[in-house]
């Protein structure tokens, strides 16, 4: 049996690597998943045959599986397109949850004293699953916005967070060497919570991509540690994948924001006060507003139209109205393409996924090294409810947080058309000069009627 | 060091070395599902949650088995199940793409 259940773990760990090897090529993704579910189904049915249950065991493994299915299904299904960024982060946090709790249990159940090689793989995933959880729940309530998503900093900042880890560390010791009682290590895991939150509240907003990244890859490794306690295989393979491609893909993605990994994540100390008065010293400009219909006029007598799409379409569910004033510029003539920054909308992939759901053609979206030649070209730039990507500072102001981030040229378009909400800044919480820009026209409201209004001025010229 | 011990530390590194491999090629559109994709994969911590709730016989076991795979299975099943969400979006695009095979020519 023992040999059966042994080929079964290397069966579903093929199955995963398979399955992540599929999940990085377009063509293959969607059966790489698949793949990786049918790994995790034998993974799961292999577990069994060799479990001694108590009643209450049978009991609360169906209980649970029926709630955690139940909500996953739901919540997965759902969630609106927009908000698919938060839910991975909530999936990702409970992972991290479920890995801190097993350790505990099975440091309750090796007693005061168990071997080092036992105890310091539940230690490990006690603080990084427990971190994890917290710092993606953070993520969550900032995406989600339930809290704001600009950096939050208070001076001693990096003192307390310094306290915290060494505090952790001084528990940790003292479980490993002295005595794993339950005070102490569950004493560590609400420090690690407190860690986490600690962690990610000076990460702006528009960074949470990374830090999930980068949580993802830590629930990895705390399911590898968990993996070591408790001598299963299937655990140390699939957590150590996910840990090791989870930190490659975290390293990608600050690439391709052209920043590093360390500016992600502590790049807001000592920079926001320096943003702040950069905005206070902006305060009394004006800047430029139109009516639909001079817009309408404007666009519907160009010759080129590029669209820069960003979270607030995402937001307004504007991507089906988008493409509706595409259409209806291209029956006039006007050559539209749209500009996708690589960290557009809240992740990666994400305009692009919005705007294929609007059967936008694949031809028609560009990635920004291939259109940022053309925005010299282009009569009208239409910036809907996108921000940071096209702000210029990210090329001219050293003391800016996205500052080295590669930006879509909008500013040198003959005219760009601002569709935002309000003069808010975006999720990086600056301010963006671009709008001051004498070339620039501001249309302010929802993303979806101030479309809507564009199409019926588009019509009417 | 007990063997057992050394053969998993063995898996541990080469699976270090597959899991930075395997990926290393992913275009940036698939950052997104890739990312919701090993998310699920750690959603294996189930069998673990399992391990400890199959034998749960006091209270505090038996709430923290609960809790565990509660968690859990969220993780597996939601984690799946919305990268297959995200993911079917990017097949309608595919087949989109193919019957107008336009090339844009490049400018330069």
């Amino acid at each position: 049996m023992t040999t059966l259940i042994a080929i079964a773990y290397l069966i579903a760990a093929v199955l995963f690597i398979l399955g992540l090897r599929q999940l990085s090529s377009p063509k293959s993704a969607r059966n790489g998943n698949f793949t990786a579910a049918a790994g995790m189904v034998i993974a799961l049915g292999a577990t069994f045959p060799l479990l001694h249950f108590t009643t209450a065991g049978v009991v609360i493994i169906a209980v649970g599986v029926i709630i955690g299915g139940a909500v996953g299904t739901v919540g997965a299904r759902m969630v609106k397109m927009t908000a698919i960024p938060q839910m991975v982060a909530l999936f990702n946090g409970v992972g991290g949850g479920a890995a801190a709790l097993v350790a505990v249990a099975e440091l309750l159940r090796f007693g005061a004293h168990p071997a080092f090689t036992e105890a310091f793989p539940s230690v490990f995933s006690i603080v990084i699953g427990s971190v994890s959880f917290a710092g993606s729940m953070v993520a969550f309530a900032k995406l989600q916005e339930l809290m704001t998503g600009t950096p939050i900093t208070y001076p001693g900042q990096q003192l307390v967070n310094g306290l915290l880890a060494a505090a952790i560390i001084g528990f940790a010791i003292a479980v490993l060497v002295i005595a794993s009682v339950p005070f102490s290590f569950v004493s560590l895991m609400v420090l690690a919570l407190v860690l986490g939150v600690a962690f990610v509240l000076p990460i702006g907003g528009a960074d949470m991509p990374v830090v999930i990244s980068l949580l993802n890859a830590f629930t990895g490794l705390a399911v590898a540690a968990s993996g070591f306690t408790l001598n299963n295989f299937a655990l140390i393979v699939a957590g150590t994948l996910v840990g090791a491609s989870g930190s490659l893909l975290t390293k990608l993605m600050s690439d391709a924001m052209g920043r590093s990994l360390a500016n992600v994540l502590f790049g807001a100390f000592g920079q926001v006060h320096a943003g702040a008065t950069a905005a206070a010293g902006k305060e009394g400009r004006s800047v430029r507003t139109a009516s639909a219909e001079d817009l309408g006029t404007l666009l519907a007598y160009s010759q080129r139209v590029i669209i820069v799409p960003g979270y607030g379409l995402a937001v307004a569910q504007a991507q089906h109205a988008v493409r509706e004033l595409a259409v209806l510029l291209e029956k006039r003539g006007v050559d539209v393409s749209y500009a996708i920054h690589p960290v557009a909308g809240r992740m990666p992939g994400h305009m692009n996924v919005l705007l294929a759901e609007a059967n936008v053609p694949y031809e028609q979206l560009k990635e920004m090294d291939e259109i940022n030649d053309e925005f010299k070209n282009a009569d009208v730039v239409l910036v809907v409810g996108a921000n940071d990507v096209v702000n210029p500072a990210a090329r001219s102001s050293p003391g800016s947080p996205i500052y080295g981030m590669p930006i879509l040229n909008a500013d040198q378009a003959k005219n760009i058309v601002f569709m935002k909400r309000s003069m808010r800044p975006g999720f990086a919480g600056i301010d963006n000069d671009l709008m001051y820009d004498p070339k620039t026209i501001m249309f302010f409201g929802d993303a979806k009627d101030s479309m809507t209004k564009l199409i019926n001025a588009v019509k009417a010229a | 060091m007990n063997n057992e011990l050394l053969n998993e530390f063995t898996f541990f590194v080469l699976a270090i070395f597959v899991g930075i491999e395997v990926i290393s090629k992913v275009p940036t559109i698939l950052h997104t599902p890739l990312m919701s994709g090993t998310n699920a994969i750690h959603g294996i911590i189930l069998v673990g949650a399992i391990v400890i709730a199959a034998g749960a016989d006091s209270p505090v076991n038996i709430v923290l088995g609960l809790v565990a795979v509660i968690l859990a299975t969220t993780n597996v099943v939601g984690g799946f199940v919305v990268t297959d969400r995200m993911l079917e979006m990017f097949k309608g695009r595919q087949t989109a793409k193919a019957p107008t095979p336009t090339p844009t020519p490049k400018p330069k």
